[in-house]
């Protein structure tokens, strides 16, 4: 099956089983949302997937590939790109070299150009502020220059971690839709995981529900949103 | 007069070659967080080389050219097949921390060990390659000569090129990236473990430098560069240790309180004043004089 097919997954997290036998499937251009509380191990397989983490056992394949136990760089280059949690961005480095981070490795440097002229026009706000040090920066805009860098790598899937972290409202409403037009605009493949779980499945097809490292639901985005039991019992609403 | 300009000329020419050494230092630090005490042997080592390129050609500057390069292919053997193992290893625990510090320890004295076994104990000297004779300066000798000022020369050319490097290259860049953030790094797809050798490199060739122009002053024998590599330590540490700008300040400011405290006090003050320079700056300011500015941490 072409997409992310992930199998039987289990990863420890130091001495603690952090993902439990976990299986779900993302096919080619569609947008999964893994919502669940914190510390239900979101974190810990998007790690996984990204080649940050081992897995100690079940399986992990992109269009057919295996993804398990390969250098988080090789999967970058190979299209799998990983938005990390927080501001995942080099505070040190101005927003400009931020950007050209993802690019620096690219042979098609016209490309380049363009995926970083493309990912200024998403987000204005960068362009504005190209020579400020990325530390300078606020959440939401940090947030917005660590999708735009992966935007530049041209990826294929993207592994989005808490994009709503510690963002005001107005902001997450806005990176939420920038995701799903990306997402359509861009024919990604998105692993959004998030703890804002209605925001998330608002804009997903799909939704995992992860309790403790376990799958516990597995739906279209809009059934789980309705479903009683589950927004009773995971949801929180 | 002449004293004080003696003074200032003799502390820009060794604050020079401290800053090599200390640059060394930082670039380790900074791309893989290891104190790299195996610095004065790699030094001393490629200086060794070059010692037997000039008994071979006779040429100074092929000699330097030569330990160079060496200096560069020594510090990525190192990372490649000696650092990066014990890294592969070593994963968790106290121990990261502690475990490759030792090991540039134990490699400090096998490099010294192997340079005794080759070219003996005893001391061999290197001929300046210009003469290292005081200059004459308003009808008196001074003690800086044509070679303090050749020696000047090249490290400010080397710190240009350096500067351009890190800060208009692609490369440059992949090298920050790494040492801030190699996470973040690898996410976007850089090679952070081919970037991190790469940064041993530079840094052994800077040092690879530093032994060339420092041993013509005194001489070469296995343990002659760990006096330079206690100043390019002390250097590193005034200067923050994380900024490459702040380790060639800290250099600058050791070599002026070494070269104004021996000049207008007394010459035994050499040591003593490098440990007060360093017990002052972490008195007063712990985290170095010129440490890089954090971006708000919201």
């Amino acid at each position: 099956m072409s997409g992310l097919v992930v199998e039987n997954l289990t990863i420890d997290h130091g001495a603690i089983r952090a993902i439990n036998k976990v299986s779900f499937k993302v096919p080619q251009g569609k947008l999964s949302a893994i919502i669940g509380a914190n510390g239900a191990g979101k974190t810990t397989l998007l790690r996984t997937l990204s080649g940050l983490k081992d897995a100690q056992s079940g399986s992990a394949t992109w269009n057919g590939k295996s993804i398990l136990r390969q250098k988080p760089e090789d999967l970058a280059r190979s299209g799998i790109m990983h938005v990390s949690d927080g501001k995942s961005v080099i505070a040190e480095l101005t927003v400009k070299e931020n950007l050209a981070l993802a690019g620096l490795w690219r042979k098609d440097k016209a490309d380049v150009a363009k995926a970083t002229d493309e990912a200024i026009e998403l987000f204005p706000r960068l362009g504005e502020r190209l020579q400020q040090s990325a530390g300078s920066l606020s959440g939401g805009e940090r947030q917005m220059l660590a999708i735009g860098r992966a935007l530049i790598a041209r990826p294929k899937l993207l592994l989005l971690d808490e994009p709503s972290l510690g963002l005001a409202p107005l902001i997450i409403e806005q990176i939420f839709q920038t995701i799903k037009t990306l997402t359509a605009k861009m024919n990604l493949t998105v692993v959004l995981v998030e703890q804002n779980a209605i925001g998330a499945l608002k804009i997903a097809d799909e939704g995992v529900v992860l309790n403790l490292g376990s799958v516990v639901a597995v739906d279209n985005a809009q059934t789980l949103l309705n479903d009683p039991a589950v927004r009773a019992a995971y949801l929180g609403f | 007069m002449n004293q004080f300009i003696t003074a200032v000329l003799t502390s820009l020419s060794s604050g020079a070659i401290y800053a090599l050494m200390s640059l060394s230092l930082v670039l380790v630090w900074r791309s893989t967080r290891v104190v790299n005490f195996a610095q004065a042997g790699q030094a001393v080592l490629t200086t060794y080389i070059g010692y037997a390129v000039i008994q071979k050609t006779g040429s100074y500057w092929i000699a330097l050219l030569v330990a160079v390069v060496s200096g560069a292919v020594i510090g990525a053997i190192i990372d490649r097949f000696f650092m990066r193992p014990i890294f592969k290893r070593i994963t968790s625990g106290p121990i990261v921390m502690i475990a490759p510090v030792v090991a540039t320890l134990g490699l400090l004295g096998i490099i010294q060990a192997i340079i005794g076994f080759v070219w003996g104990l005893t001391n061999q000297s290197i001929e300046t390659p210009v003469s290292n004779a005081g200059l004459s300066l308003n009808g008196t000798v001074v003690a800086f000569s044509l070679y303090n000022a050749l020696v000047l020369v090249i490290v400010t050319l080397v710190m240009v090129l350096l500067t351009l490097l890190f800060q208009k290259t692609n490369i440059g860049l992949a090298l920050r990236a790494s040492a801030y953030s190699p996470e973040i790094a690898k996410l976007s797809g850089i090679k952070v473990d081919a970037v991190r050798t790469l940064g041993w490199a530079i840094a052994g060739a800077a040092s690879g430098l530093a032994g060339m122009l420092y041993i013509p002053n005194t001489y070469l024998y296995p343990n002659a560069m760990d006096v330079l590599l206690v100043f390019g330590f002390i250097a590193a540490v005034i200067g923050g240790l994380e900024s490459m700008a702040g380790a060639v300040a800290g250099a600058m400011v050791l070599g002026f309180a070494i070269n104004f405290s021996t000049s207008y006090i007394s010459t035994k003050l050499v040591f003593p004043t490098a440990f007060v320079v360093l017990i002052l700056v972490l008195l007063v300011k712990p985290s170095g004089l010129f440490a890089a500015k954090k971006g708000r941490s919201a």
